[in-house]
């Protein structure tokens, strides 16, 4: 309760947060009651008479009219709240679980393993994120399973670096020694201690990593190699671009779906922003 | 730094890009090799008989155990040999070789572009705090960066391509002619045309960044004591900026500068795709879709390099044009 009122007072001094928070918020929501929000079957194909409707264009009954096969723009953006937030949830959980195990690791215990886990973190940040998901894709099934990995694979040296920075100071505080004095073990002090103070600073490199695993998963939808049998953002607007939609200026078809990917993409971007400053204070005067 | 300092920085990084560039290779070799499914697929064409197989089999060593595979493959990377493409019969180096100008040109006249843009514009807001400009400007930028590319440069083809008909649709040359050397290409109107629309997409995403750098640096700068100084001396507004601050927040963008143009030669994939500009992203795409298996592996390996090298630029370009950077300091 107490952390909830503390949440509340932090969105209302920040904006940016307050209108992020509020963005995953309104897509959760949509999720949640996609399958009643959702004026028709997002994969039916819908018929005026006998001919199938292709490409209607925005109307009472469609209010953001259909795709070149017939099929309802706006409930499939529904639907795409769906596998967005998936996708993002999935790999943000996993980027932010091996980053704070690394940086944690490589902040408390220093030494051999500090220099080996920051020298991983050089290299897997040298490896080129989209051409590294092509190839992955191309050699496995492609799906959200590959942008999922690849997320957490190639991400997690950015939170690492900030987690284990945290760690540093933080092992250095006074209740750490009298922990260690009174008999605590290493694992022990890092879990139980540690690691509560630094889940707020993963969180907050959680909610861009949602947007970074969106961002991913639709330009591997676009580039062909997403899930053809799931409803998502990057499939939509693959199949938009793959069936001359732009020839025909259907912009009620290609234009929502991105705005869907920049509005979610953006709500983590704000959220992150807002909360620098009640994590890092020195930045607010700024 | 002393002189001496500097010049073990750089072999310490130089060294340290050529373990990257192994582990990078190494990594490639394994993934190419290990994944599930035949082995051989990196260099074997379903459609080879079975004479042919076998020929090439041996003449790659794929008939020796993995770690001669290794060497050989080694060996051969060094000599700058990438294998023959299936699909199009030529050595792979070739085919990137006349895709790698492409990208570089259209990288550079983006990133360019983009960070004039960005200095400029980031400078302005900085000297803007607390005003109104900043609550639009601000979220504007971060949202030209949540922006996948792709769906910029659908956005603008539908707009000024197929709408007004402004620009081509796709290509770097109208279809049915000759790209021609790096010269012609770069004399000819034409190219510019078709390199307008990719590199505005470009712009577009890259500018965020730019801004968003320069403003928080000059944020800082403009605090430090030197410029409350230059205000004691009553400098104008603008002279305090533009001879003071500018020049001192420039440096975290000049290092973003070039981590940027290591990520753009890979990051390009997407955009060369939408609008069919034959650079390196685009041979790799179509190389994965054609399972085209060398001709993957080896845009793959030249991405990374790229990016490697890029970023071992930036590192050491931080190191020279800061004087308070001391040897490892950043990392």
């Amino acid at each position: 309760m107490r952390a909830a009122r503390a949440a509340w007072r932090f969105l209302r001094s920040e904006p940016f947060a307050f209108v992020g928070a509020a963005i995953y918020a309104l897509i959760v929501v949509t999720a949640i009651f996609a399958d009643k929000l959702a004026p028709h079957d997002p994969r039916e194909i819908l018929r005026v008479g006998r001919r199938v409707a292709r490409y209607l264009p925005i109307s009472p009954e469609h209010w953001l009219g259909t795709t070149s096969s017939g099929r309802d723009v706006l409930s499939q953006l529904i639907w795409g709240t769906r596998s967005a937030l998936q996708v993002g949830l999935t790999a943000a959980i996993v980027v932010v679980a091996i980053g704070t195990l690394m940086g944690l690791l490589a902040g408390y215990l220093g030494g051999w393993v500090d220099k080996l886990i920051t020298r991983l973190a050089d290299i897997v940040l040298s490896m080129p994120f989209l051409p590294f998901m092509l190839v992955l894709a191309a050699l496995t099934t492609p799906g959200t399973t590959v942008v999922v990995a690849c997320v957490a694979l190639l991400l997690w040296p950015n939170t690492a670096r900030v987690i284990r920075s945290q760690v540093l100071s933080l092992r250095e505080r006074a209740w750490v020694e009298a922990a260690r004095v009174t008999g605590c073990s290493n694992t022990r002090i890092m879990f139980v201690h540690i690691l509560p103070q630094v889940l707020p600073l993963a969180a907050l490199y959680g909610s861009v990593a949602i947007g970074w695993a969106i961002l991913a998963e639709a330009s591997a939808s676009f580039l062909g190699f997403g899930d053809p049998d799931t409803i998502s953002w990057g499939v939509m607007l693959q199949e938009a671009y793959a069936n001359q939609a732009l020839g025909r200026g259907a912009w009620n078809w290609f234009t929502p779906p991105g705005l869907a990917i920049v509005s979610m993409v953006l709500a983590g971007f704000m959220i992150s922003r807002g909360s620098e400053k009640l994590l890092f204070p020195k930045l607010a005067d700024k | 730094m002393s002189r001496s300092g500097f010049l073990r920085l750089v072999a310490e990084r130089l060294g340290f890009l050529v373990l990257t560039v192994w582990i990078t290779t190494t990594v490639t070799f394994l993934l190419f090799r290990l994944m599930p499914g035949d082995p051989t697929l990196a260099y074997l064409s379903p459609t080879f008989n079975e004479e042919t197989r076998t020929a090439l089999l041996r003449s790659f060593g794929l008939d020796k155990p993995l770690w001669e595979q290794y060497l050989i493959y080694m060996g051969r990377l060094l000599q700058g040999d990438l294998g023959t493409s299936f699909l199009q019969r030529v050595p792979v180096s070739q085919l990137l070789a006349d895709a790698l100008p492409n990208t570089i040109i259209l990288t550079l006249v983006a990133l360019s572009i983009a960070y004039a843009f960005g200095i400029v514009a980031g400078a302005f807001l900085a000297f803007q705090r607390g005003r109104g400009i900043e609550g639009f400007a601000i979220p504007a930028a971060l949202a030209t960066r949540s922006a996948p590319e792709f769906w910029l440069g659908m956005l603008l083809l539908a707009g000024l391509a197929f709408q007004l008909g402004w620009f081509p649709t796709g290509g770097a040359v109208p279809p049915g002619s000759n790209l021609g050397g790096i010269g012609d290409r770069l004399a000819s109107p034409e190219f510019w045309r078709h390199l307008f629309l990719p590199a505005l997409t470009l712009v577009l995403y890259l500018q965020g960044l730019p801004l968003l750098l320069m403003r928080a640096t000059m944020l800082e700068v403009m605090n430090d004591e030197f410029i409350v100084m230059a205000r004691m001396k009553g400098l104008s507004r603008w002279s305090i900026v533009m001879r003071h601050a500018a020049r001192n927040a420039l440096l975290p963008v000049v290092t973003a500068f070039a981590l940027g143009l290591g990520a753009s030669v890979g990051g390009n994939v997407v955009v060369e795709t939408v609008f069919a500009w034959p650079g390196v992203g685009r041979v790799l795409v179509q190389a994965v879709q054609g399972a085209d298996y060398p001709v993957a592996q080896g845009a793959f390996i030249l991405i990374s390099v790229v990016l490697a090298t890029m970023n071992t630029v930036a590192d050491l370009l931080y190191a020279a044009l800061d004087p308070r950077v001391s040897v490892g300091a950043r990392r």
